[in-house]
């Protein structure tokens, strides 16, 4: 009897190898799964964008002959003392207990080296970190964790952090595993217990109270500091209005794929918008307040490339701020430990169990012989490297485009290749005059 | 700059962050009602408020004292790391949020949701508690001496031991109360949630 072929086995897309995955996860445990970084699920980004670059009607700079300026101020609006970096690239908020110390060093090593600045996190400032930042900006954060006088006074720029792009609406979360003596010390909590930082700020509440905190700060300040307001990509438009009606220098914008230290998997998935689509109601909020390059906008989560700089920059940012890049840049996800991520049953560039505080790569982790791992020099070096292509790839697109700044990128210079794309970044279709959601069609 | 220690602000009319961010050991008086922020992240100065302060009183205070002769607004001595918050009046909703290391004494009633997330410090109230006091606590120590509406998430009675009447009789001389240690119960955290257990998901 002639035997019926059989048929390859058929996954089911609803019920993927990775969902049933989580779900036996989910029964054995009884607990949300918690991982470090951002959204990774596809999501439009930059990616589905193009630059046209010039032609008969737009003329090109020469690549490596005429100039193309790079430069960005912060802080105009209010700051005696406004921030002025060399490159629209800075080093996003990552904390001295989700990262170790040298991990800290490194950025702050890296980000001086091409004159940009980098960010403190939730935990406060360490005397390594503002000794090794030519410029660093002291985030305000709702668990306040070290927040003390004179730390502001000492730091370059002051960002108050309302939300993050991997959790608009969550608070923090160090498990103690991470929580050494000294990490304790500093937010003043026993060693080893888990740490929940809070997601509203405990003293305010609303656009009317953070414009008197944003008072209180630049008092205490002597009104010198650049004050940022750092928002999740939830509600771009009404956010930023809001951030710059009470009294922002600064908007930081942060979209889903913006990373976490450790924050439930759902939450880091199923909350938030792309960053893509962030941008533009942002930059409308600001040109509807005649407010765009007045108060300026960070953009961050999910930046890689000088490409994703040029593009961000091109939908109305001032500037990005990177994250999990300057983690992989300095050795994070490093195929060199291949073997070590396998004992932790995964792989190089899928580790994420940041808050389990055992990184092979000594960054995510408070362990003091994995940390030895990471010489902050060198690390600092590769993160240099990097920052350079990133400004470089930057300038070579923008000259492409005709621009002798990178701020002089614009929307016209994007076409996008879904519809999606043009939808969230107000481009055309490539190949079309069709802006979905605005006509044209 | 100048040398003067001794400072008066009349006619405050209820202005927003009024002696904020003093560094140096000077008395400021300041003579009527206070908007937000009073005396926020002090250091080392003694602050006096003559009438009411609005919201965020001391918040984040460093040392020094600050004395409210009336009431105080929401998230009196909010995130304070150390130095003395004395309030003859009332305190209203989270009095002593998420408190580091600061010693507040409250001569009348506090609100609801007193002491969330307080780390540490002293928490001490000849009046009434209101609702969900401490809840989610951390090492704070918390003394009532009259009623308390509800305990919080983790927050329970404790026993009040010759170390605990010590710490109450000397914050009470130095806020000038009128009450005796004996008088007061202790509360503090039972430590349940500090690490999490999905058994213990129920609680928050």
């Amino acid at each position: 009897m002639e035997k019926i072929p059989n048929t390859v086995p058929k996954n089911s897309w609803t019920f993927s190898p990775e969902i049933n995955s989580e779900i036996r996860r989910a029964a054995a445990t009884g607990i949300y799964d918690i991982r470090g970084g951002g959204a990774k699920r596809r999501v439009p980004h930059f990616d589905d964008l193009l630059f046209l670059g010039a032609s008969i009607s737009r003329y090109p700079l020469e690549g490596y002959r005429e100039k193309c300026e790079t430069s960005v101020t912060l802080g105009t609006r209010f700051a005696k003392k406004p921030i002025e970096l060399k490159i629209p690239v800075t080093i996003a908020g990552m904390s001295f207990g989700a990262l170790s110390g040298p991990a800290k060093e490194a950025l702050g090593r890296g980000a001086t080296l091409v004159n940009t600045s980098t960010t403190t996190g939730d935990g406060g400032m360490t005397n390594e970190e503002r000794g090794h930042s030519q410029t660093l900006v002291y985030q305000y954060l709702p668990s306040r964790y070290g927040m003390n006088p004179d730390d502001l006074r000492r730091a370059d720029a002051i960002e108050i952090v309302v939300g993050q792009g991997a959790k608009p609406g969550g608070g923090g979360m160090l498990l103690g595993q991470k929580i050494t003596q000294r990490v304790a010390n500093m937010r003043n909590l026993p060693v080893g217990i888990d740490q929940r930082s809070a997601c509203r700020h405990p003293d305010w509440t609303g656009p009317d109270d953070l414009e008197i905190k944003i008072l209180e700060l630049r008092e205490i300040t002597g009104w010198e500091k650049p004050i940022y307001v750092k928002i999740g990509g939830a509600r771009p438009y009404y956010d930023t209005a809001l951030a710059v009606k009470a009294g922002a220098d600064v908007v930081v914008l942060d979209g889903m794929q913006g990373g976490t230290a450790a924050t439930q998997d759902v939450f880091i998935e199923h909350v938030g918008q792309p960053t893509l689509a962030c941008i533009r109601p942002a930059v409308k909020a600001l040109q509807d307040l005649g407010m765009h390059r007045k108060v300026q906008l960070i953009v961050s989560g999910g930046i890689r490339t000088g490409a994703d700089v040029a593009k961000a920059l091109a939908l109305g940012a001032d500037a990005v701020a990177i994250g999990t890049a300057a983690l992989v840049a300095i050795g994070e996800n490093d195929p060199k430990w291949g073997d070590e991520y396998a004992a932790l049953g995964t792989t190089a560039d899928a580790y994420d169990d940041w808050h389990e505080g055992r990184d092979p790569a000594g960054i995510t982790t408070q362990d003091a012989e994995l940390m030895k791992r990471l010489d902050p020099v060198e690390a600092g070096r590769r993160l240099r490297n990097y920052l350079a292509v990133l400004t470089l790839e930057c300038q070579t697109i923008a000259r492409a485009c005709g621009k002798s700044h990178v701020h002089n990128l614009e929307p016209e210079d994007l076409c996008a290749l879904t519809i999606e794309a043009a939808a969230m970044a107000g481009v055309p279709l490539a190949g079309t005059s069709w802006i979905p959601g605005q006509g044209g069609f | 700059m100048t040398n003067q220690t001794v400072w008066t602000i009349e006619n405050p009319k209820g202005a927003h962050a009024i002696a904020v961010g003093l560094d140096a050991p000077i008395e400021v008086t300041v003579k009527g009602s206070t908007g937000y922020y009073c005396a926020g992240m002090n250091k080392q100065a003694t602050v006096k408020v003559t009438g009411s302060a609005g919201p965020g009183v001391a918040e984040n205070m460093m040392s020094g004292t600050v004395i409210i002769e009336g009431d105080a607004s929401q998230y009196a001595g909010a995130t304070g790391q150390g130095g003395l918050l004395v309030i003859k009046g009332n305190a209203s909703s989270r009095c002593g949020i998420s408190m580091k290391g600061i010693d507040i004494v409250v001569f009348g009633n506090i609100g609801h949701m007193s002491a969330f997330m307080a780390q540490s410090g002293n928490l001490v109230v000849l009046g009434d508690a209101g609702e969900a006091l401490g809840d989610s606590l951390y090492e704070a120590r918390l003394f009532v001496r009259g009623k308390v509406k509800s305990l919080g998430a983790d927050c329970i009675e404790k026993e009040m031991r010759p170390e605990h009447l010590e710490i109450l009789r000397d914050l009470l001389a130095r806020a000038g109360a009128d009450a005796k240690p004996e008088e007061f119960k202790r509360y503090g955290s039972a430590r349940k949630l500090y690490n999490f257990h999905v058994d213990h998901a129920g609680d928050y």
